[in-house]
């Protein structure tokens, strides 16, 4: 339990995927112009997060890893090369029906989320998200907790920036440095006060 | 022939993938903290676009529009399948250092973006050439960064000293930031901002305007 915990707190804050592995900064940088939408998108990430690294954990120790076949009669077989597409597919059908059941179910929500939750499948923070599960070797539920950490993680640095920004716009920033120059120096003044917390 | 050339030039300055259309940044950054494995990253990334570009140009009459997201998306995966397979054969040592961040060029938005926005338009050639020239944009912006990081940071160049450091009894004390993740953006931004002064026509305009008060409107 308690090494669930500390993997949560790692994963949200020390190494944070946005400010500390750089993934996701496409959209990072791209949405963070305004608080509401990042919220939008950030719940958005957490949810597919969530979903996606368990359900790729399964998909590579039931049927890619070497010898994960067993239980099909094949022990001899590695299909663990066949990782990449299938994660993609996996985040891509995924995120299609998140939106489907969305649309149905939960239509406010849906309407809310709007452009975003097409836009996640080629965030990267999600297929690193599944990445770093596989290397590392996590078991089922510390993966789980890694997807809920990681996007909640990813979810907060947005919204942070995205206040800064909403700030920024007001002040009188060098014509060259204007837009994306200063985002950048604030996303890195922000990895600086990240890395505070790795003394935990 | 000059139309070709550009196409493979633009992307390099005037039309950078990275500081100006803001692409590709995300899983590149981590790769920078020295300059082999962001070359390695580089040569991965480049042919992975250009190739990318030449098969879904030479599919394009052929790929059903509504699902060319998820077409495009396989044939960049394989693609990246076979080069982080060669990396494992060959560069075995680097290419642990890369981790994640090679399977991570599928989800590179340079690569699935000229897909979409130039190889679905144009021939198999010029397609090659279009992802062949954004590649180098990137990695003209990816080995700046590594070479300031790994230069600055541990005063060595692939590896090589170039700044003999204090604790070996030379001048230079190594700048610890420059191996931390900050530094990279610190870098970005500023590269930004120097491109622009040189380039002003891509300056972004201020979403609000301080409007100066003159002394003879107040009264």
């Amino acid at each position: 339990m308690e090494a669930l915990v500390s993997l949560f707190i790692q994963a949200t804050f020390v190494e944070n995927l946005a400010l500390a592995f750089f993934l996701g900064m496409c959209t990072f940088l791209a949405v963070s112009k305004r608080v509401e939408t990042a919220i939008g998108l950030g719940l958005a990430v957490i949810a597919i997060q969530v979903i996606t690294v368990p359900v790729n954990y399964m998909i590579y120790n039931f049927l890619l890893a070497d010898g994960a076949l067993a239980w099909a009669g094949l022990p001899d077989v590695d299909l663990s090369f066949l990782g990449l597409v299938s994660y993609i597919g996996v985040i891509a059908a995924l995120v299609q029906i998140l939106e489907m059941t969305l649309d149905k179910y939960v239509p406010k929500l849906y309407n809310a989320l709007g452009i975003f939750l097409p836009l996640i499948t080629v965030n990267c923070a999600i297929l690193g998200g599944t990445l770093f599960m596989v290397e590392r070797q996590y078991d089922f539920a510390e993966s789980v907790v890694f997807g809920v950490g990681s996007g909640t993680g990813w979810a907060i640095a947005l919204i942070a920036l995205a206040g800064i920004r909403e700030k920024l716009k007001y002040s009188d920033v060098p014509d060259g440095l204007q837009g994306l120059g200063i985002a950048f120096i604030i996303v890195g003044l922000m990895s600086l006060s990240f890395m505070g917390f790795s003394g935990i | 022939m000059s139309e070709a050339r550009t196409v493979l030039i633009d992307p390099l300055v005037d039309n950078n993938p990275v500081t100006l259309q803001m692409l590709g940044i995300c899983s590149a950054l981590a790769v920078t903290t020295s300059l082999l494995p962001a070359l390695l990253m580089c040569v991965a990334l480049t042919s992975v676009a250009a190739l990318a570009g030449a098969a879904i140009s030479a599919l394009r009459h052929r790929i059903p529009n509504n699902i060319r997201i998820i077409v495009h998306m396989t044939i960049i995966a394989s693609l990246v399948i076979l080069v982080d397979q060669m990396l494992k054969a060959y560069a075995f040592e680097t290419s642990k250092q890369l981790s994640v961040f090679v399977g991570l060029i599928i989800t590179n938005c340079i690569v699935l973006g000229r897909a979409e926005a130039f190889a679905m338009k144009n021939g198999v050639v010029m397609s090659f050439v279009d992802g062949l020239g954004n590649g180098l944009g990137y990695s003209v912006i990816l080995i700046a960064v590594a070479t300031l990081r790994e230069l600055f940071g541990a005063g060595t160049l692939l590896g090589y000293p170039v700044f003999e450091l204090v604790t070996d009894g030379g001048w230079y004390y190594a700048n610890g930031l420059m191996l931390l993740p900050p530094s990279a953006f610190f870098i970005i931004g500023l590269l930004i901002w120097a491109i622009r002064t040189w380039r002003t026509q891509q300056v972004e305009k201020p979403e609000y305007q301080i409007h100066e008060v003159h002394r003879t409107e107040v009264y």
